[in-house]
């Protein structure tokens, strides 16, 4: 069990499906009474799995203050061990995931949405035709897969309608594609989420009809989100104390848990309160704040974000 | 305007220190923060003793100009989006007063209650037809804040929707479709200061049900919330008056005017919600904390010149700081 941190959110599995062979839904509720977070279209869940480790899969269900989230995960025999964990849920365990992410969001004033998926890739996709649909938005969807392997086709049918297109291989997409990305109205945009293979030829196809690259957008549907970075240490140059600096926390968090009082307003390296003098030691500068130049001086860091590049920096603390 | 202990202890008095200069000064929200008066910042949308009499003060405004009131045709989803969460937060802050509860958890209907205001309605989210009025419109007819939505797409921002009545010197009508940095191209220093693009950056990153506050501030006539620069006639001349009338007429006549803008990620529609809050305090006021007349009276003193054209104090500041000096008890 991994326990929620401060911006997480305490589930509990309140219903399993088999949608096909190898896929699995699960919905998830909160533990206690009350309405979840709303999401925008293309949201996933980073869901923790084990200590450190997350990853994120695509919300499918309804996005305005649901009572469930829902997620559909492939059973990947080659993955690192979440989806198997996913497939060993039972009805009434706790999960703790992220709050809804999105980084797949339609554009708001795009004329018409064209509407990829292949395969898994299915899920960011659901949730785009949710709301395209609600909001009564023009678009398309695609819909590519493996006979059989047909998740959350039945819910693309019964909202899109006839502006479903299911294909059966990588040549007929293609070729469907190549003749729609001539056609379609001047102000749309592409959405692929799929496989790297598929989203490269369906990228390329849309450069080579012309369109601009700022009306293109994809999801690779494999992203692991990962949070914080490698554990380092702070040495402080005054006392010569080391600070350790986990995976998860930030240099920061890791001070201030030590006492020491840094100012800070933010906390997202943007303010400029919490910048430090280093004496030593490579800075991974994840900040707004410092100018290249002070970047390149290496002298200036920002805890709230930024970490070491190697095990060790040197503050003057 | 009749002030009252309340004004002044729940006043949001905005300078940390004695030199004012361009900051991008964010905070997480929800913490109060302490002032010599007392305190302010606990709620994002904040009700207090003006609530009537600024509601039909943004009612006049609106009805004499409609086109404070806007939305660019992809920014429903937000305004519904906005509407909803300002719901949410109205009801958790206000249990006595406000509620919101959904009918049918299958579908999308809510039954909304504002007793301050004697409203009990029931709509679908999403469906105009079940509002008397577009929703942006609906709730900020319950609130004293001025909202404007940024829409994000192509690395930028966009105000592209928003009800702003009670404007500092610029103009909804006129920014309305403009990018953030095109919004605030005007503001002295930003450029090579980089505020503007770092609190831009910023904004971009900020997550879904996360929320910051900052505060920005000016100088106002007579206690005008509406100083937009369509009415400039009406409340130009008023800095003019000021400084050619009487000395001892300025503590009551100017206030200090401060803004707390609270920048909220809405859940669905991914738009930055800004919230923009105007409190007025008379000088007079001011100067019954010595802290804050002191405090006033060097920071005025020391605004170089571009930011004082800029806030429109060139009038105004030379009778502030002689009134601080004359009546307010600060020593110079
Ligand atoms: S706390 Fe704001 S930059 Fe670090």
């Amino acid at each position: 069990m991994t326990t929620a941190g401060p911006n997480e959110l305490p589930l509990r599995v309140t219903g399993l499906r088999t949608l096909c062979e190898g896929i699995r839904e699960v919905t998830l509720g909160l533990a206690g009474d009350g309405v979840l977070p709303s999401f925008a279209p293309g949201s996933h869940l980073a869901v923790g799995w084990a200590d450190g480790e997350r990853n994120s899969y695509s919300l499918t269900g309804p996005m305005v203050e649901p009572r469930h989230y829902s997620i559909s995960v492939r059973h990947d025999r080659a993955g690192r061990g979440g989806s198997a964990w996913v497939h060993s849920l039972r009805v009434g365990d706790d999960v703790v995931a992220s709050r809804p992410r999105s980084a797949f969001a339609p554009v708001a004033d795009a004329r018409h949405h064209v509407l990829v998926a292949g395969g898994i890739g299915v899920t960011p996709i659901v949730s785009h035709v949710r709301a395209a649909v609600m909001w009564q938005r023009s678009f398309e969807v695609v819909y590519v897969h493996r006979p059989g392997a047909d998740a959350h086709a039945e819910d693309l049918r019964a909202l899109a309608r006839d502006r479903l297109t299911i294909l059966r291989s990588g040549p007929e997409l293609l070729a469907h594609m190549k003749a729609r990305l001539f056609d379609v109205p001047l102000g749309a945009h592409l959405y692929v989420c799929g496989p790297e293979g598929l989203i490269e030829a369906v990228t390329s196809a849309a450069l080579d009809a012309g369109w601009h690259r700022q009306r293109l957008h994809a999801e690779p549907f494999a992203s692991a989100a990962a949070a914080g970075g490698a554990p380092f240490a702070a040495r402080l140059g005054r006392s010569g104390a080391l600070v350790p600096v986990g995976a998860e926390t930030s240099l920061l968090e890791a001070l201030l848990a030590r006492g020491i009082a840094v100012p800070n307003l933010c906390r997202q390296g943007v303010c400029g309160e919490c910048k430090l003098t280093v004496r030593g030691g490579g800075i991974d500068h994840r900040d707004t704040y410092l100018t290249d130049d002070e970047r390149a001086a290496g002298d200036a860091m920002m805890p709230c974000v930024s970490r070491a590049v190697g095990d060790r920096v040197e503050l003057e603390l | 305007m009749i002030y009252r202990n309340a004004d002044i202890e729940n006043y949001p008095f905005p300078f940390p220190r004695d030199q004012y200069r361009y900051s991008t000064n964010l905070e997480p929200t929800g913490r109060r923060n302490a002032s010599a008066a007392g305190g302010w910042g606990d709620r994002r949308v904040d009700i207090d003793r003006r609530y009537r009499s600024e509601l039909d003060e943004r009612a006049r405004i609106l009805a004499a100009d409609p086109s404070r009131s806007q939305c660019l045709p992809h920014m429903v989803p937000a305004c519904w989006d906005a509407m909803l969460t300002l719901m949410r937060e109205l009801a958790a802050d206000y249990p006595a007063t406000m509620r919101l509860d959904r009918i049918s958890p299958d579908d999308n209907t809510f039954r909304w209650r504002n007793d301050l205001l004697g409203i009990d309605d029931t709509f679908t989210f999403g469906d105009p037809a079940t509002l008397p009025t577009a929703p942006l419109d609906y709730i900020c007819g319950q609130i004293q804040e001025d909202v404007v939505l940024l829409d994000q797409r192509a690395g930028q921002l966009w105000g592209d929707a928003g009800v702003v009545t009670f404007a500092a010197n610029w103009s909804f009508g006129f920014d309305i479709g403009m990018s953030f940095l095109q919004i605030h191209g005007p503001v002295p220093r930003v450029h090579s200061e980089k505020v503007i693009t770092r609190a831009h950056e910023f904004l971009m990153r900020l997550e879904p049900g996360q929320s910051f506050r900052r505060t920005n501030w000016s100088l106002t006539v007579d206690g005008k919330l509406d100083t937009a620069t369509e009415t400039y006639r009406e409340w130009g001349r008023d800095r003019r008056t000021l400084a050619e009338g009487p000395l001892d007429e300025v503590g009551d006549r100017l206030f200090l005017r401060t803004e707390v803008q609270h920048l909220i990620r809405l859940p669905h529609s991914g738009a930055v919600m800004f919230l923009i809050r105007t409190y007025l305090l008379p000088f007079a006021a001011i100067a019954t904390v010595d802290a804050w007349a002191d405090r006033l009276y060097r920071v005025l003193e020391d605004l170089p010149h571009d930011m004082t054209e800029y806030k429109g104090l060139e009038r105004t500041r030379g009778p502030a700081l002689r009134w601080l000096a004359t009546f307010g008890g600060v020593t110079p």
